[in-house]
């Protein structure tokens, strides 16, 4: 986002464009990624609930995916995962991400 | 609501906020919004949640959201909410809105707590949500009055004068209980479901409520990031952090451990804030009987009923 001045920022620095963070994308944070299994994975949606990003996306009440972009490493989702459908791996290694 | 229309509904606190990998405090926002079906309105107290979901010219907040002061999050949305009703009994607004604030432990069980007292007796219809990483973390790892006795932090150092910090944590949950309001209750990330249909029970009651949110914190508890979840849980196997509510004046414990009730010991050794206790048995034993001795208060509260 290009920097503005002070003349156009808005009267008390209210921010006008709710949920605007999406722009900022925080998922070169990570050292790991989580890569998520469809095959084993049981719909339980406990990643989704325990998720700090929001970044386990869910559609029509199914896991379809992790948003990568947003996705920090923090590895609560790998953790938490009954079935052991989603495990965390190295950034960089294979090729991947 | 159903589990899997909980989990396809639009989130109201969104990626790219700046909170740390592992913390607690975005996963509480993200479950209370979620559960509220109504529209909602926002005020939060200055902390790490603040200062990391509104960085400018970013806002992580999809709900109309206000920041004023450290110490009157509960002031603002008690402002906001009597000028909503004031403005729906002129006939000008129609819709129905829950008002919701958010504050840390630092602005909840120090700062904020005479501005909270206040909103709760003179009965504002809100819920005060507290998410508990006890210490200022937002500073630096700083004590507070819910930093647990023998933790360490950068103000409750450890030598050979004191072990971490000396006096035990304060008990907001039940200050906040005194004020007999409808509805208080204590929960954890860990407990989810629990969670959530405490916080739709909180705005669904007339009148204040609150729930004090145990907010595990990787950076000042000194723990690995992934374990955030695993923590809150033996938080609740230990009794360290029951879960009960206090409906309108009568206790009820919503999880007892029973025979399963884990010692303090398990707690302790999970964070590296208490590795200077790790082996010191005479102060675990202390921490030991001052969980149990408030464990079994609220047993007997609980059997009043």
């Amino acid at each position: 986002m290009k920097k503005k001045s002070w003349k156009s920022i808005p009267e008390g620095g209210i921010i006008t464009t709710p949920g605007n963070s999406l722009k900022f994308k925080t998922g070169d944070w990570k050292t790991h990624y989580p890569e998520w299994n469809k095959e084993k994975c049981i719909q339980c949606l406990r990643c989704h609930f325990l998720c700090p990003e929001g970044a386990i996306k869910v559609k029509n009440g199914k896991v379809v995916g992790i948003d990568l972009d947003y996705c920090k490493g923090c590895g609560i989702c790998a953790d938490e995962c009954p079935v052991k459908a989603i495990v965390m791996k190295k950034v960089g290694e294979n090729g991947s991400d | 609501m159903n589990l899997k229309q909980l989990a396809s509904k639009e989130e109201r606190f969104v990626s790219g906020h700046r909170l740390c990998p592992g913390c607690a405090a975005p996963i509480i926002v993200r479950l209370t919004l979620k559960a509220i079906k109504q529209a909602v309105v926002v005020a939060t107290a200055t902390g790490c949640l603040e200062v990391s979901s509104t960085i400018f010219p970013y806002t992580s907040w999809r709900v109309p959201w206000i920041h004023n002061a450290f110490e009157n999050a509960a002031a603002t949305i008690s402002g906001v909410e009597a000028c909503y009703r004031a403005l729906k009994r002129q006939g000008k607004i129609r819709k129905e809105i829950k008002f919701v604030a958010f504050g840390g432990d630092g602005g909840t069980y120090d700062i904020g707590l005479q501005s909270l007292s206040g909103a709760l007796e003179r009965g504002h219809d809100f819920l005060y949500v507290c998410y508990d990483n006890e210490a200022y973390m937002n500073t630096g790892i700083q004590r507070s009055s819910a930093t647990p006795m023998g933790a360490w932090t950068n103000t409750s150092q450890v030598g050979s004068a004191q072990l971490g910090k000396k006096e035990h944590m304060k008990d907001l949950t039940s200050i906040v209980a005194a004020h007999n309001i409808p509805y208080v209750a204590q929960a954890t990330p860990a407990n989810y479901l629990d969670l959530m249909r405490k916080v739709e029970k909180g705005v669904s009651i007339k009148g204040p409520a609150f729930i004090n949110v145990l907010s595990p914190c990787p950076r000042g508890w000194r723990f690995p990031h992934n374990k955030t979840i695993k923590i809150a849980q033996l938080a609740v196997d230990t009794c360290f952090w029951p879960l009960y509510e206090v409906e309108n004046g009568v206790y009820k414990i919503n999880f007892d451990p029973g025979k399963n009730k884990k010692p303090i010991r398990e707690w302790i050794l999970s964070q590296g804030r208490y590795k200077h206790l790790w082996k010191n048995r005479g102060f675990i034993r202390e921490i030991q009987e001052f969980v149990d001795r408030r464990w079994e208060r609220l047993k007997q509260l609980s059997s009043m009923g």
